[in-house]
């Protein structure tokens, strides 16, 4: 009883072998698919490539502010790095890995359908992702530079006299079509969700991260389509006349942050979801227990997917034309389901049997850089507190906790999902290796930022000559920079030494959710047969029979309390 | 109940203020007897990294920020004792098969309820601190603030003084303590920021939009500040600086540069550090776009 089970699927691939895709081969293939596991997989190849490009970007950062009249870039240099900095980071990386890669691979497969609802649409979206991302890079090499005004792009400093060139336009194109992009697979996941399920896969048996990347779906949809439009007027404003954010034509530039912030928070919570739900299919797995709380977790989900369309203008504090009190305490309230989040992580692990893998070692990671970001959101919710550190470091080394916290969840991902879409698993060594220079270099790195910040250093800055004071504990920070550095390098030599070096088998890590039930990789349209669906755990339920959920007191053993749909 | 906290009678309330306004005032009562006895202990609760604040409005943001960190504190090493429970306790030893525990209604109860409780605290304790930052009182001194690419044009209103100074040569704004200062901030071409980290404040300067707040110094002495809102080439060096200095002094100082009229912050030497990065004139003429 205690073994795993052999894997479900042994000798049936090989009967339905003449079913597999007689379509082309090779690169023809990769350019031609409509399969949602190879888009998914070029998403993931194309969003670590832009982690690495956003990562080099902020090496540079990192080593211009060691000193405190650093000439190593000059100050419209810094410019450009950080607005693409942030841009990668922000609209390569990490929505496209999340909603793209990730999604795009295991949702189907965790609700046992054969690919995405829309695999057309779906092959579109990674295209304009693709060019999208490649016309924001190649502001880098037209005359005057790539975009400079953060990637916030606040008007009117983003206005054709302020910031001429087509640099900026390239970013706003490349903007567009990556906000397309996300809008089509926002489509596509909703409806997949929505209509492909399995039979007896009911809303309320659908995997957390299916859940996330639901509300994640329907966020994008609520809040990209605002984004678009703002790019459309900003474009219009630089190139036909209008003034719609322009003081002299009559126009409103708090509007643009208006608009922005409408479509920017929500996008937090957008970026954050999809690796919130890849936490919640690590911790249970690793610890041996169902996700505690299921129920509590996807209401918290869709509280927080409320929540966050009214909490924009908390961006927006030190405008002093928004009405703080309402702002204030809707942000205050979205503390309350994030936090609900985190005692069910705990609660999860409690009194389970926790293997440390490194995509465990990643998620409990996560746990730690996560609190620290989230409680310093909390500070920032309050408008006279945000008075004094918006736009200074500690806003910096906030949102920094909260998105290495993200990459920490999108590591913990990979190690964990990795194997079901190549086949192969990393080698283990390596991986921890890579989690504690990340792990640490992640808190070396963001907590003197927070310290900075409440000594008064401005983010944005180049140079600091007033202030040679703060010259440590920035070199403090490049050092954890240079760390996380390094355990980016330790995952490029941990693909390279691994490759096709250990066999996964279909279940390696013992798993719950339905992905793990198929193949490694799964076949053409995902499943040759799928097991009974009676909670949100099949592929466990099926390996473990007498081991279902239950709640606190109850034991289903002796009342007979099996769940029946 | 109510009794016991309206202590002024209802006839000297000042006219048309509604029930709301005085449930508030209630509300703010309650709240601030503990932000009160948590800044009477001031000085021996630890600063958590902030600035305990040059001006009255941000002590009282030192004091919530101090409030905030106790409870930070409190609740962050809650988890993180959690989390190393588990982790360490809970570590896999066998190949048993854990309880399947899914549900405990009370207890995930507790942690809904709880949370609520603090936040709408924390929330209250808010709004009394971010009254009294945003509360414009009559003053004596009031400053127009002019943020353009990349330097500050100070305006004292009713004084014929005039203080500009751009990027290699940092203008100070010279201010009595003790004494109700209003800035009206305004910017002529993109988004600034109006910062002073010692008044643990700031505020952007959008163009198009007169923003008015008001700021009494407690202390004298010279405080640096800087823009916050990225506003372009030179963002990195467009800095100010605040000199609070005692009534009579401020007085001479007037005196001194009315006559003067306009004041290119002469008592300013360039900033030489600066110097060395900026050409001496930027590149772009102020405020013109």
């Amino acid at each position: 009883m205690t073994d795993v089970l052999d894997p479900p699927v042994t000798s049936e691939p090989r009967d339905h072998a003449h079913e597999e895709h007689h379509g082309p081969t090779g690169i023809l293939k990769w350019i031609t698919t409509t399969d949602h596991k190879i888009i998914g997989l070029s998403y993931t190849v194309t969003a670590v490539i832009m982690m690495v490009i956003g990562g080099a970007f902020a090496e540079i950062i990192r080593a211009q502010l060691a000193s405190p009249n650093n000439t190593l870039v000059s100050l419209a240099q810094y410019n450009e790095l950080f607005t693409m900095h942030g841009s990668v980071m922000i609209y390569l990386f990490a929505g496209p890995f999340a909603f793209g890669a990730l999604a795009n691979i295991i949702v189907p497969i965790q609700i046992g359908a054969p690919d995405m609802a829309f695999p057309r649409l779906n092959a579109l979206s990674y295209w304009l992702y693709l060019t999208g991302s490649i016309t924001m890079l190649s502001g880098f090499f037209v005359a005057g530079g790539a975009a400079n005004f953060g990637w916030v792009a606040y008007a009117p400093l983003s206005n054709s006299i302020n910031t001429p060139g087509a640099g900026a336009d390239l970013w706003i194109g490349g903007l567009l079509l990556t906000g397309f992009s996300a809008i089509f697979t926002g489509v596509n996941l909703c409806a997949t969700i929505f209509y492909l399920r399995a039979p007896g896969m009911t809303m309320f048996r659908m995997p957390i991260f299916t859940w996330n990347m639901l509300v994640t779906a329907i966020l994008i949809l609520l809040a990209f389509p605002v984004l678009t439009a703002g790019l459309i007027m900003l474009y219009c404003d630089r190139h036909f006349g209008t003034h719609i954010f322009s003081v002299q034509g009559g126009g409103v530039p708090v509007l643009w942050q208006h608009i922005f912030w409408f479509w920017g928070h929500p996008e937090v919570y957008i970026l954050a979801l999809p690796f919130f739900g890849m936490i919640t299919e690590i911790i249970p797995v690793f610890s041996r227990k169902p996700v505690f709380g299921y129920k509590g977790m996807v209401f918290a989900t869709m509280t927080i997917g409320a929540l966050s369309l009214g909490v924009w203008a908390h961006h927006m504090f030190t405008t002093g034309v928004v009405l703080l009190p309402f702002f204030s305490l809707m942000s205050f309230l979205i503390a309350v389901p994030t936090g609900i989040k985190m005692f069910n992580w705990i609660g999860t692990m409690w009194r389970g049997e926790i293997w440390f893998s490194t995509a465990m070692l990643m998620a409990i990671g996560f746990l730690f850089t996560f609190l620290v970001g989230g409680i310093t959101g909390i500070y920032l919710a309050s408008p006279p507190l945000d008075f004094f550190t918006h736009d200074t470091y500690f806003v910096v080394a906030h949102f920094h906790s909260i998105v290495m916290a993200l990459v920490l969840g999108a590591m913990g991902g990979l190690y964990y999902w990795g194997p079901k879409i190549t086949g192969y698993l990393l080698n283990e060594t390596i991986g921890k290796v890579q989690f504690w220079f990340l792990f640490i270099g992640i808190q070396v790195f963001t907590l003197p930022d927070y310290l900075l910040g409440l000594r008064g250093m401005p983010r944005r800055v180049g140079v600091y000559p007033l202030h040679p004071s703060w010259q440590s504990l920035n070199q403090l920070s490049t050092v954890g920079a240079i760390m996380i550095g390094i355990s980016t390098i330790a995952f490029m030599v941990n693909i390279v030494y691994s490759w096709k070096k250990y066999p996964a088998g279909d279940n390696p890590w013992d798993g719950h959710t339905l992905e793990w039930f198929t193949t490694s990789p799964p076949p053409h349209h995902n499943f040759y047969r799928l097991p009974q669906i009676r909670s949100e755990r099949p592929t466990w339920d099926y390996n473990h029979p007498g081991h279902t959920a239950a709640e606190h007191g109850h034991h289903p053993s002796n009342d007979e309390e099996v769940p029946v749909a | 109940m109510s009794k016991v906290f309206s202590v002024e009678p209802p006839a000297l309330s000042p006219q048309g203020v509604s029930n709301r306004t005085r449930r508030w005032r209630r509300v703010r009562r309650i709240v601030a007897l503990p932000i009160a006895a948590l800044a009477l202990a001031g000085c021996t609760v630890p600063t958590f990294g902030a600035s305990p604040g040059a001006t009255t409005s941000s002590q009282s943001a030192y004091h919530l920020w101090q409030a905030f960190s106790i409870g930070a504190a409190i609740i962050g090493t809650l988890v993180v004792v959690l989390i190393l429970w588990a982790v360490i306790f809970h570590r896999r030893t066998s190949d048993r098969i854990p309880k399947q525990v899914q549900y405990h209604i009370p207890l995930e109860m507790t942690y809904i309820i709880i949370p609520i409780v603090i936040v709408l605290g924390l929330f209250a304790a808010t709004l009394v601190v971010e009254n009294k930052e945003v509360a414009n009182p009559k003053t004596s001194v009031t400053i127009d603030v002019n943020a353009f690419q990349w330097g500050w044009k100070f305006t004292y209103l009713g004084e014929n003084v005039v203080v500009v100074g751009q990027t290699t040569q940092d203008p100070e704004m010279v201010i009595p303590v003790n004494e109700n200062v209003h800035i009206n901030l305004t910017s002529s071409d993109v988004v600034h920021g109006f910062y002073v980290h010692a008044f643990n404040f700031s505020r952007y300067a959008l163009p198009g939009v007169l923003n008015e707040f008001t700021f009494r110094a407690v202390n004298t002495g010279t405080f640096n500040g800087q823009c916050t809102q990225l506003c372009g080439l030179y963002h990195s060096l467009m800095f100010f600086r605040v000199k609070v200095v005692s009534q009579s002094e401020y007085t001479t100082w007037l005196a001194t540069n009315a006559s003067a009229g306009a004041v290119r912050t002469s008592q300013t030497a360039t900033n030489q550090q600066t110097s060395s990065i900026v050409p001496t004139k930027p590149a772009k003429s102020e405020g013109n776009n």
